[in-house]
């Protein structure tokens, strides 16, 4: 046991306990095991996640909120529990600001919609950075072309931070009523500064939503410390399933904001003439929810809260310390972005060989990375890079995992050298 | 290591890939249109120079990964002095190749290009092989731009 291993073992986390929950992770790829290095696109699901959605579906199912019956009173116990787990785990004030959505992306087409169109006016601007995943880029073009709201980008510095002084100057005409940014950029691994983003965004009068989809799985988030105003994630990055992500919100302006889709679950009384909105969130839950996936997440929110936030960071600083000397260390490499403060998300190019090619050989070797622009082509234009390959951390990724991957790149090298 | 790549990457994909002979604008071009695979960022701009209703000569200019660049390549050298019509229908044989890894009614110019049938071992790798072809009917259709999706 390395010293690495036995701090971890000894502050409580337990690598290897933790694959152990993970049924996939025994998987062997054409003979090989499976060194899953692609977590930031979509994380692998332990135990407790996946029996708790069967046996949802085994013992207690029913639709939510409107049964009159002891299945239907027993699920939306269990939906509703969820909200509870979402608000504990990003310390948001109350339970009720928590809005189920399908994912990130719809989560972020929420705000564009209902805050953007109901609450935004023309003439104002949104500013979102260099290093936005599509979901909080194309939904604000869509809201610039429908309503004459300007879109205005932030610049990243060439380490890849968010440039402070360059986002400072979108602010100072005072316009902008949002800044959109990603609390950690899933191509760099930059966590940026949100309490810093917030203040000053506050300071201009704008308000402030944090994309956490990546944020969230790898440190502890507390809304109200950061004093965000909106923060979105999604389930299935968090261990959890897909189809469930999460919008917070102050309450007044869920309060305020125009509902963004209709129909059932989201309304008080409904005539021919007119309908009124049920309370927040449910005004913003239309038709039956993702009763299922939202259990999924409840037990995917306590399986990373039994492990807890302290032990998460620290495993994946000692793996992303480690994963940067080995990738730095071979010729020709380039891992894109140098933040000071960053987490395990490795994007890289490496000369004479193209990241798709690169990506066909590990997973040759059962290493699963991603290569392309990973949803974010602006960002890869101003890096100056076509496409490159992306390795990303989770809780079960071990530093011989880190090894393999490295060795292997080695071997790609002299393949296309 | 990587034994098991190498029906794709054979000696043949990987000259076509490294050092194309086509790679350029044939002099006189006529008609050029773009591909591009949005999910990886591969992008090919094909040229060519018709006569009549033949193909009198194509050229590329790529930047993307091995595969899509020896493709281009093979599908330069494989249009030149054919026929349009026949053209259309080896870009259809090259499709169903790429997917099936068989070469139905397999003549001289698709046996040219059948190393690439192994791609159809790699799902996600097919789009490289076929986007050059996107490009090629998109320029002989007049139009500016294509995808491969």
């Amino acid at each position: 046991m390395n010293m690495m291993t036995k701090n971890l073992v000894e502050s409580g986390f337990d690598v290897q306990r933790i694959r152990d929950d993970f049924p996939i992770l025994s998987q062997q790829i054409r003979g090989k095991p499976l060194v899953f290095l692609d977590s930031a696109a979509s994380a692998q699901k332990p135990r407790p996640v996946i029996d708790a959605m069967v046996n949802a579906m085994e013992t207690q199912y029913a639709n939510v909120h409107r049964g009159l019956h002891w299945m239907s009173e027993r699920t939306t116990d269990a939906y509703e529990g969820t909200r509870d787990a979402v608000a504990r785990l990003i310390n948001a004030p109350s339970r009720d600001e928590i809005v189920f959505t399908k994912n990130t992306t719809e989560a972020i087409n929420l705000v564009a919609y209902s805050y953007g169109r109901g609450i935004m006016r023309p003439g104002q601007a949104v500013v979102i950075s260099e290093m936005e995943h599509h979901a909080n880029l194309v939904p604000w073009q869509m809201l610039r072309d429908a309503c004459g709201i300007e879109l205005r980008v932030a610049p990243v510095t060439d380490a890849g931070e968010l440039d402070m002084v360059g986002l400072e100057a979108l602010l100072v005409d005072r316009k902008v009523g949002l800044v959109a940014i990603t609390h950690m950029s899933n191509v760099l691994g930059t966590v940026v500064p949100a309490v810093r983003v917030a203040a000053l965004a506050h300071e201009y009068g704008a308000k402030v939503l944090f994309d956490g989809s990546q944020a969230v799985v790898h440190r502890a988030v507390d809304v109200q410390a950061i004093d965000a105003d909106f923060y979105v994630f999604t389930g299935h990055k968090l261990y959890g399933p897909t189809g469930i992500g999460v919008l917070w919100a102050r309450r007044e302006l869920l309060e305020a904001m125009p509902p963004f889709m209709g129909g059932g679950d989201m309304i008080g009384t409904v005539t021919f003439e007119r309908s009124t909105w049920a309370e927040v969130p449910h005004k913003f839950e239309a038709g039956t929810p993702a009763i299922i996936e939202a259990i999924g997440l409840k037990a995917a929110i306590e399986y990373v809260e039994a492990i807890g936030f302290d032990a998460i960071t620290a495993h994946e600083g000692r793996l992303t310390d480690h994963a940067l000397a080995r990738l730095s260390a071979i010729p020709g490499l380039r891992v894109l972005g140098a933040a000071q403060d960053r987490g395990g998300v490795f994007s890289f190019t490496m000369q004479g060989a193209h990241a798709h090619d690169i990506a066909t050989l590990l997973d040759r070797q059962g290493i699963a990375v991603r290569a392309g622009n990973h949803c974010a082509e602006p960002l890869s234009r101003r890096l100056g890079v076509d496409s490159s390959a992306r390795a990303s951390t989770g809780i079960y990724t071990t530093e011989a995992e880190i090894d393999v991957l490295a060795d292997t790149l080695l071997r790609v090298r002299e393949f296309f050298t | 290591m990587f034994d098991d790549v190498r029906d794709l990457y054979s000696s043949e994909i990987r000259d076509h890939g490294r050092s194309p002979t086509h790679a350029k604008r044939p002099a006189g071009f006529d008609a050029a249109a773009k591909g591009d695979n949005p999910m990886c960022g591969d992008r090919v701009q094909v040229f060519v120079r018709r006569d009549g209703g033949r193909v009198a000569e194509a050229g590329f200019e790529a930047r993307g990964c091995e595969i899509t660049i020896a493709s281009a390549d093979l599908m330069c050298e494989a249009v030149s002095n054919q026929p349009i019509d026949r053209i259309r229908a080896l870009s259809d044989q090259v499709a169903a190749m790429a997917r099936t890894g068989h070469c139905d009614a397999c003549d001289a110019a698709l046996r040219r290009l059948h190393p690439l049938s192994a791609v159809h071992e790699y799902p996600s790798r097919v789009k490289c092989v076929t986007l050059p072809w996107h490009a090629l009917l998109a320029a002989l259709d007049g139009e500016k731009e294509s995808t491969s999706e």
